[in-house]
């Protein structure tokens, strides 16, 4: 069901865990649907992605694309990473089935509402 | 890798047996029952072999077993049946909140073709409560519908009660058996059913045969399927016969082991239930502590979803289940677990473990064994907060409202 990168992701997930102090924080989903990410970011000032780290409950898929994001958006600036879709993201698993298309594939909605606080953040400095 | 089977209530291995059954029924007799000829009468024997078995293993008389696709066919067929040849006497059909699809949706169809239906709600257990079978019966009812076992939570229902409740009153009595049957005694005349559903593949069975009983003397009729005269007008089309032959040996073999195998089952279980819930943080019991079957554990995990973890044991060799919503295929988690008042979130962390007679105390053991790392490390990853989150409302607020929590 799914692609041997997605299972590579949800075995061995990258960059899992918080960051203290971030920069911008974002989350979307609910535990009522049965998907909640939660991404971090560390921006330098150069508007560079230096660090990112993601927390996610939710399936296989969830864990994965979660993964899959933070390794696409490291050392990126930040418009760089509001271009990544949702689809982009699946597309770099190689692939999500069908029906994870909608309930689990959030994560580039994630980074965005963590990139959409950073800059309010930094707007409000 | 050790590999370890603990999805039963899915489907069962075949056994040896009734693969040789079914072997010699394609190679040997391929003829058809209803010819008159050499062919036909050598296959009508075992058809009607295979109808004495699975008669021999409920308690009915054989001309009261109908061979049909399986489990969904025979609730189908006998909700379906009875509604279509009562409609002169009410219009009313109760069943519960916690029914296999193959119910609901059936009943629910109906509920669009004139019918009235009433979804009975199910305690925290999932158990149906008598009293509130007799508050919705109205003299409009002409069938109830409850299943014996329930597939998700493994929770009995007390079917010998209901039914004596519906014979009083003239109303047909429907069980689906299809998760007891082979696990605990089921004897359609110690249960008062009118109708019982069976399927053969979670007996050790093959797949795509069951079989209804339909009580002599019940008023039902073939409604669904146009054809030919099989199965004594019952069920047209040409007879699945190496199905058929299998199911009946399955059926043999079941009710030739089933108190031993009760037993040891429950040791297994017994064993896996107090060990998950003792070594395991914020892990529940889903479904009756008592009554319940003999091969079924079901828990809920809270802060991690139920896909996680299934992909998790998989990747261990454990092959399990669960009523999380990404497991469906829908948005909504088991409509059990939330029927049984349990919150979406937590519904989603549910998992099946669902034992057969291959497996070992080994077994239970490995599942002990790669458990609590997969929850510690699937917990981890979970941005819920563990301190917080899904503070449990407790006690009978969480269930709907049956009238058995009422009190």
């Amino acid at each position: 069901m799914y692609t041997e990168k997605v299972m590579d992701h949800f075995e061995n997930p990258r960059n899992v865990g918080e960051i203290e102090n971030p920069d911008g924080v974002g989350q979307v989903g609910n535990p009522t649907c049965g998907d909640i990410m939660k991404i971090y970011l560390k921006v330098n000032d150069d508007n560079v992605i230096e660090d990112v780290k993601f927390k996610t409950f939710g399936c296989g898929a969830a864990i994965a694309t979660s993964s899959m994001v933070t390794e696409m958006v490291k050392g990126k600036t930040l418009d760089e990473a509001l271009k990544i879709s949702n689809k982009a993201v699946a597309d770099a698993l190689g692939g999500l089935p069908p029906k994870k298309m909608h309930c689990s594939n959030l994560a580039a909605d994630a980074l965005q509402a963590a990139i959409e606080d950073y800059m309010s953040k930094k707007g409000k400095k | 890798m050790r590999k370890v089977y603990f999805d039963h209530s899915a489907t069962t291995p075949v056994r040896p047996e009734v693969v040789d059954e079914v072997c010699t029924s394609l190679k040997e007799n391929f003829g058809n029952p209803t010819s008159l000829h050499y062919f036909g009468r050598q296959v009508r024997k075992d058809v009607e072999a295979a109808r004495e078995k699975v008669a021999a293993a409920i308690g009915a008389i054989p001309n009261e077993i109908v061979f049909t696709s399986g489990g969904t066919e025979s609730d189908n067929m006998a909700i379906h049946g009875v509604a279509m040849s009562n409609k002169n006497k009410g219009n009313h059909i109760i069943t519960s909140a916690v029914e296999h699809h193959a119910v609901m949706n059936t009943v629910k169809a109906l509920g669009k073709e004139g019918f009235t239906i009433t979804i009975l709600p199910v305690d925290k257990y999932g158990m149906v409560s008598v009293n509130d079978v007799v508050a919705a019966i109205t003299d409009k009812t002409i069938l109830i519908t409850i299943m014996h076992a329930n597939n998700e939570v493994g929770t009995i229902m007390p079917i010998q009660e209901i039914a004596k409740l519906a014979y009083a009153r003239g109303i047909f009595m429907h069980t689906d058996a299809v998760q007891s049957f082979g696990k605990i005694p089921v004897n359609v005349n110690e249960l008062g059913v009118d109708l019982l559903t069976i399927s053969a593949h979670k007996i050790y069975g093959p797949k795509g045969v069951g079989a209804l009983y339909i009580r002599k003397g019940t008023r039902w009729k073939q409604s669904l399927f146009h054809g030919g005269a099989q199965e004594r007008l019952r069920r047209a089309g040409t007879e699945n016969v190496p199905g058929i032959t299998g199911l009946g040996k399955a059926a043999e073999l079941a009710m030739a082991d089933l108190p031993k195998e009760t037993e040891y089952l429950k040791t297994l279980r017994d064993r896996l239930i107090r060990q998950v819930t003792t070594k395991i943080d914020r892990v529940k019991l889903t479904g009756h502590p008592d009554k319940r079957l003999p091969n079924h554990a079901s828990f809920t995990f809270e802060f991690i979803e139920g896909e996680s973890m299934l992909l998790s044991l998989d990747m261990k060799g454990i092959a399990a289940s669960s009523g999380s919503a990404c497991t469906s295929g829908s948005l909504e988690p088991s409509h059990v677990l939330l029927a049984m008042g349990i919150p979406h979130e937590i519904a989603h962390g549910s998992i099946r473990i669902t034992l057969g007679r291959d497996n070992t105390m080994e077994d239970i053991d490995y599942f002990l064994e790669v458990m609590p790392p997969i929850v510690d490390r699937l917990r981890a990853m979970s941005p819920l907060d563990q301190e917080t989150e899904f503070a449990s409302n407790g006690g009978c607020d969480a269930c709907k409202s049956s009238g058995s929590c009422k009190s």
